[in-house]
């Protein structure tokens, strides 16, 4: 009978099964790569929205401080948007014929919103709470990074349940004075000593309690 | 081939049930093979995954799809849109939950809610706890109405036959009647359900100036007229009783479910568990309940002492009681349980001022005639019975205001006819033909949520709003008045009743906000109700800045502080009406009754009612014809014809035959059912229901209504039951699914423990000594024990007050955004509802003592549901829940099958609603909706848990006690659920864990479960034996 199979299909049949080990590997890295990538927790990436609204111009520029137009971010698990009637505040007085403004005088005018595009977005099995977090003294800029720094809002933090826990299981090693919460360019003079200390003042609870599902899934 | 065994043979197995006293349903009781292979598959909702199997082909084609699919998953995802106010609303911080006080009227009594609002919308349903008839509890209509708002099945537009029309075309085709009426009044008829809203009684009174002939006729199916005219024999008047069950030590209800039906239920079933509640070294009485009733209830579940008897003799009983107090005389022939009634009358005696004879609404007025006069030989009136004024605008025999309308449309009398609300073609009596008699007038108008059985009869149909969606007011069973106020706009473009009124009254549009606002304007300025002439605005005094404060303040309150009817000093008459004949023994008496869930029909459409199981039969999504083993037995439907069907999975379908009409129904054998009679409820087989109440032009469940008739409302004697030798009938009865089986965990463990008030105070640890339960004390275990420095939550559910009412059932599945599942699918046991309530059955099977208990999650501290789990899915949390994480469950199933407590619940099916964008305001926003293949559980609501600590810890201060209230406990009308934190030795949880009576489910598995009960401890008369 004659060889059905070239010599050469018993190397390629070695490669292939001692291969298959390293295949199925690199694939498992690729897919690991790519559900922590920006790809896929949107890290970065700048969303188009109606009026480009610049928190640097608004926030280093101006001086306004996070709490004027996110109202609710310490009584509420959500920070809150300003409503238009807040950027009319000042809009009604300054700038009132731009024309990058037109929207959002058309939207007071007319009663009928700006429709942004989120940039911080959890998925809806996971209750995140503003309040908490900020009187226990997370700054925003932990997790929001410098926003004061960023012409159009994108998403700092990769905002995966991995990037969550480093902070709940050590708090320390990010925890600040209540009074520097929302100071942008709060940096730690010794964090070392001051986390431990300020953990235990504020009373945050142990790993324990903050690693437990139900602290977010429910 | 099954064991034959009969009605005698069942007797017998319940007199041998030695150290297993308890027993859960006659199929358990007959101990058949079926039943135990079925007992013993640990999951028989598993083994009906597929009808058929699968083929190559089909495998091939489903993996395609799945790669196919699964290539999606990695897209990047759209961005969501995120929408600000243009100027929020004060008050508001989204994020943060509103409640604001209403009422939800029902048969025309109001109960206080507390309605929650997510940004405007309403998700959830509390009771008000300074509502008189609520004291913060709400039944399970309350807890649904929140669905029935949503549902994307109400009218959503006018119709003129048939057609999409206009609310202003509406108001002009209203002037050509409206212009006859004028010449003579009685041609314009106005039909409402029981109106006490003192508003719509202003308007309809100016209606009737401007028409002075006009008739208003009155009408509800489930009918309090027998209350209404056996009051008005015994005080000469309409009058309104008011009962005060925590100043009763004796009561006794002749066929009242005065726990579960009703004006004031909530209340009642409130001081009557507050006279109940056992705790150790503090009560030193309990109070004592007798029911005779008719059918199963609950009221009869907490009963001491209880008699089943057909509905048409317990007015003999009556009378007998009467007597025996010197009130009438005896009934001839005498009831048999003379000594019984003899020592009722000694423990009424004894408690002279501090009793309650209750009568039921489906007596006729006599039994309630009666029952007053023997309050009145008691001292009972102006104690704890007292009698106010009525609640009603106009109290009116609604039966009869009906017939008089039926009568005059006959003839020809009405021209127009207005109806606001109500059915009256789905539910008026049989015999008065409504349909035909409608039809015969010229203009038909008819408001109401649905487009229902009326309105396609109508000429005109509104929609009408949902409480929630509009002003009113309305009056509680003691007359105290609230606001309703609207928590959202109208969804459906509906129109409130106040609204017709004003179109028919003419003017301008008025709202209703100030029709309702000025008509309290007036009233607390003094001016009368307009009597004559329109409605000019001059009438109407300004607003004074004190109305506006006081305004605001009954808004806040949810009720109008001070205005319960006065009690007056009135004597019920002791002449009590002469006996009328006796239904004959033999012939067997049909009982009608409305619907546990769906009511009269008005909530057919309510998924979540539908599904909820009944309290005592645990059917769902049907109506059944109820018979006592007995009488199945007469039958022909003895235990041998019922073997096939057992495990209460399915049942045979009979022809029941009543006064020339037949109805095709499934029997249903129910222990503790009177002989010689069968019960129905009605409410059900509405043919233009909606889409759950008639899917494709399906009715669900029999509608009974056909054999209602005007001199039988509540049924009658010469019902004839025929078996049909149709196939076998599947009926969704949730009762032994998910049950813990006792045979698994070696024997009766105790499941129920209970003991007479006496037993306890001789014996304050009969839970621990209980018969054939050595109990496992030791804690050992493979795994290192838990600490809990923190809070360690728990519960407990005190089993002598639960009267099984499904307050709480239904509370969990609003809070927790539980999704319904479908008759079919309840059938193969995949119910969704996290907390089911057990019903347990001790002696005899004529009658045996009910017991219900509610089982949530144990939250077990050696949870045999946690080392099980292959992706730490459910897992052990520092304050001592099994935590359940949805997004990680991969659906194995393990956990679920290592429960004994049968408390998990596994989503089969895309149950969750995704699509219908009606519903998805409806969900609490602050649980995840669940998807397929995910298993989901109880987890003490940690919702609230966490909100509560939340807000604690930004306080900086310690967690209060009472400040987590689960779902369950919240709805609770009798407080038998108690959760709270078990690591402070000052709470309520805490004290209880330490009563005698508090005992474990299962404790010699050693699980530890923080969910334990109290032991029920019921108060039976020693004088009475057995």
């Amino acid at each position: 009978m004659a060889q059905i199979f070239h010599r050469s299909t018993n190397t390629l049949s070695r490669v292939t099964i001692f291969g298959a080990v390293f295949i199925v590997g690199f694939v498992l890295w690729v897919i690991g790569g790519i559900v922590r990538s920006p790809y896929a927790t949107d890290q970065g990436i700048r969303r188009e929205q109606p009026v480009p609204f610049s928190h640097q111009h608004h926030v280093a520029g101006l001086g306004i401080d996070c709490r004027y137009c996110h109202t609710s971010v310490e009584t509420s698990s959500f920070a809150g948007i300003p409503p238009m009637a807040t950027c009319m505040n000042c809009h009604s007085q300054i700038w009132t014929n731009a024309d990058m403004l037109e929207p959002v005088r058309a939207s007071y005018a007319s009663g009928k919103p700006l429709i942004w595009s989120r940039v911080h977005r959890l998925p809806d099995f996971v209750h995140f709470n503003h309040s908490i977090h900020v009187s226990k003294g997370i700054g925003c800029a932990t997790c929001h990074g410098r926003v004061d720094e960023m012409a159009l809002t994108f998403q700092a933090a990769p905002l995966t349940m991995q990037w969550c826990l480093t902070c709940h299981r050590n708090p320390e090693q990010f925890v600040r004075p209540r009074d520097q919460v929302f100071n942008m360019g709060y940096v730690p003079v010794n964090q070392a000593e001051l986390g431990p200390k300020l953990v235990r003042e504020y009373k945050i609870l142990g790993p324990g309690v903050l690693t437990s599902c139900s602290t977010c899934h429910y | 081939m099954p064991k034959q065994i009969d009605f005698t043979e069942f007797r017998k197995r319940v007199g041998d049930l030695r150290g297993r006293e308890y027993w859960r349903s006659l199929e358990e009781l007959s101990r058949s093979e079926e039943f135990d292979d079925f007992v013993n598959q640990e999951f028989p909702q598993h083994a009906v995954a597929l009808d058929h199997g699968v083929d190559r082909r089909d495998f091939v084609k489903l993996m395609g799809a799945s790669v196919a699919l699964a290539g999606l998953t990695a897209c990047n995802r759209p961005a969501e849109k995120i929408i600000p106010y243009i100027r929020q609303p004060e008050d508001l911080i989204p994020g943060r939950p509103l409640f604001f006080a209403t009422a939800m009227p029902l048969q025309g009594i109001g109960s206080g809610v507390l309605a929650e609002s997510h940004m405007g919308r309403p998700t959830k349903i509390e009771g008000n706890p300074d509502h008189p008839s609520s004291l913060g509890a709400t039944d399970a209509f309350m807890q649904a109405s929140i669905l029935g708002l949503y549902d994307p099945d109400r009218s959503q537009v006018v119709r003129h036959l048939g057609e999409i029309s206009t609310w202003s075309e509406f108001i002009g085709a209203l002037q050509s009647p409206l212009q006859a009426a004028t010449t003579n009044g009685g041609t314009l008829r106005l039909l409402t359900q029981t109106v006490t809203s003192p508003t719509l009684g202003a308007q309809i009174e100016q209606l009737r100036a401007q028409y002075p002939s006009m008739q208003w006729h009155q009408w509800e199916p489930v009918s309090r007229d027998n209350v209404r005219e056996g009051l008005r024999l015994a005080f000469g008047s309409y009058v309104n009783a008011v009962y005060h069950f925590d100043k009763a030590n004796v009561v006794v209800s002749l066929d009242s479910d005065f726990t579960e039906r009703g004006p004031g239920h909530l209340r009642y079933a409130r001081d009557f568990a507050d006279r109940r509640r056992v705790r150790h070294g503090v009560t030193a009485s309990i109070n004592r309940l007798y029911a005779i009733e008719s059918a199963p209830s609950g009221s009869g579940a907490l009963a001491d002492h209880r008699l089943p008897v057909r509905r048409s003799d317990v007015e003999a009983y009556a009378r007998a009681i009467a007597a025996g107090l010197g009130v009438g005389p005896a009934p001839s022939p005498a009831v048999p349980e003379g000594q019984w009634i003899a020592a009722l009358v000694r423990d009424l005696q004894k408690n002279r001022g501090a009793g309650i004879v209750i009568a039921g609404e489906e007596q006729p007025a006599a039994v309630h005639a009666i029952a007053m006069a023997i309050n009145q030989a008691l001292g009972n009136i102006g104690a704890a019975v007292t009698v106010t004024d009525p609640v009603e605008v106009t109290p009116v025999n609604q039966l009869e205001s009906l017939r008089q309308l039926v009568q005059d449309m006959n003839s020809g009398a009405v021209k127009a006819l207005v109806i606001l609300g109500g059915n009256p073609v789905f539910d008026a009596p049989a015999d008065f033909h409504f349909a035909n008699a409608f039809q015969k007038v010229p203009f038909r108008a008819h408001l109401s949520l649905y487009y229902d059985e009326t309105s396609i009869l109508s000429h005109w149909h509104i929609p009408e709003t949902h409480y929630l969606e509009s002003w009113s007011d309305v009056r509680a069973h003691d007359g105290t008045i609230s606001i309703v106020q609207p928590l959202i706009a109208p969804l459906y473009n509906g129109r409130s009743p106040h609204e017709v009124l004003g179109a028919l009254i003419g003017g301008l549009d008025v709202s209703p906000y100030d029709q309702v606002r000025s008509h309290w304007m007036r009233v607390a300025a003094g001016v009368p109700a307009r009597r004559s002439g329109g409605a000019s605005a001059g009438e109407t005094p300004a607003a004074t800045p004190d109305f506006e404060i006081t305004w605001r303040k009954w808004l806040n309150d949810g009720v109008i502080a001070g205005s319960a009817l006065p009690p007056r000093t009135a004597a019920a008459s002791t002449a009590i009406p002469a006996a009328g004949n006796r239904h004959p023994a033999t012939a067997l008496e049909l009982q009608l009754a409305s619907d546990p869930t769906v009511f009269d029909g008005r909530f057919a459409n309510n998924a979540w009612l539908q599904e909820l199981p009944k309290p005592q039969t645990k059917v769902t999504w049907e109506n059944v014809l109820l018979v006592s083993p007995k009488t199945a037995d007469e039958i022909g439907y003895n235990e041998a014809r019922r073997a096939p069907y057992a495990n209460e999975r399915s049942t045979i379908l009979v022809d029941l035959r009543y006064r020339g009409q037949s109805l095709r129904v499934p029997l249903w054998v129910v222990p503790g059912h009177p002989d010689g009679c069968a019960t129905l409820h009605f409410g059900y087989g509405r043919s233009r229901g909606g889409h759950v109440a008639s899917p494709k032009e399906e009715t669900v469940g029999v509608n009974v209504y056909p054999v209602r008739f005007s001199d039988a409302m509540s049924g009658g004697s010469g019902a004839q039951i025929v078996l049909t030798g149709e196939p076998a009938y599947p009926i969704g009865c949730t009762q032994e699914h998910q049950s813990i089986n006792p045979a698994d965990v070696g024997g009766d463990r105790g499941l129920v423990r209970a003991a007479s008030f006496a037993e306890y105070q001789r014996n304050p640890d009969f839970v621990n000594e209980y018969a054939g339960g050595e109990e496992r004390t030791d804690t050992a275990s493979f795994y290192p024990p838990y600490s809990y420095p923190g809070h360690a939550w728990a519960m407990v559910i005190d089993s002598s007050v639960c009267t099984g009412c499904n307050g709480c059932v239904i509370a969990c599945q609003s809070e927790n955004n539980i999704a319904t599942v479908g008759k079919d699918q309840v059938w193969r046991e995949r119910e969704m509802q996290w907390l089911r309530i057990d019903r347990y059955y001790r002696g005899p099977v004529e009658n045996p003592e009910v017991y219900h208990q509610p089982v949530p999650c144990m939250q077990c501290e050696q949870a045999p549901c946690e080392p099980v789990c292959p992706v730490g899915a459910t897992v052990h949390s520092s304050e001592g829940l099994n935590d359940m994480t949805y997004n990680r469950c991969v659906g194995t199933r393990y956990c679920s099958n290592n429960c004994p407590y049968k408390v998990r619940r596994f989503n089969f099916l895309f149950y969750s609603d995704y699509e219908t964008p009606a519903l998805k305001p409806m969900r609490n926003p602050d649980v995840t909706v669940r998807t397929r293949g995910v298993m989901e559980k109880c987890t003490y609501c940690v919702q609230r848990i966490n909100a509560a600590k939340i807000d604690a810890e930004r306080e900086n201060r310690p967690l209060r006690d009472g400040e987590v209230v689960t779902a369950c406990q919240q709805a609770c009308p009798t407080n038998a659920i108690v959760f709270g934190d078990m690591n402070d030795p000052k709470s309520q949880v805490a004290q209880l864990k330490k009563e005698p009576t508090n005992y474990a489910l299962l404790a010699s598995l050693n699980t530890r479960p923080r969910t334990t009960y109290l032991g029920v401890i019921r108060n039976p008369n020693p004088e009475i034996k057995g």
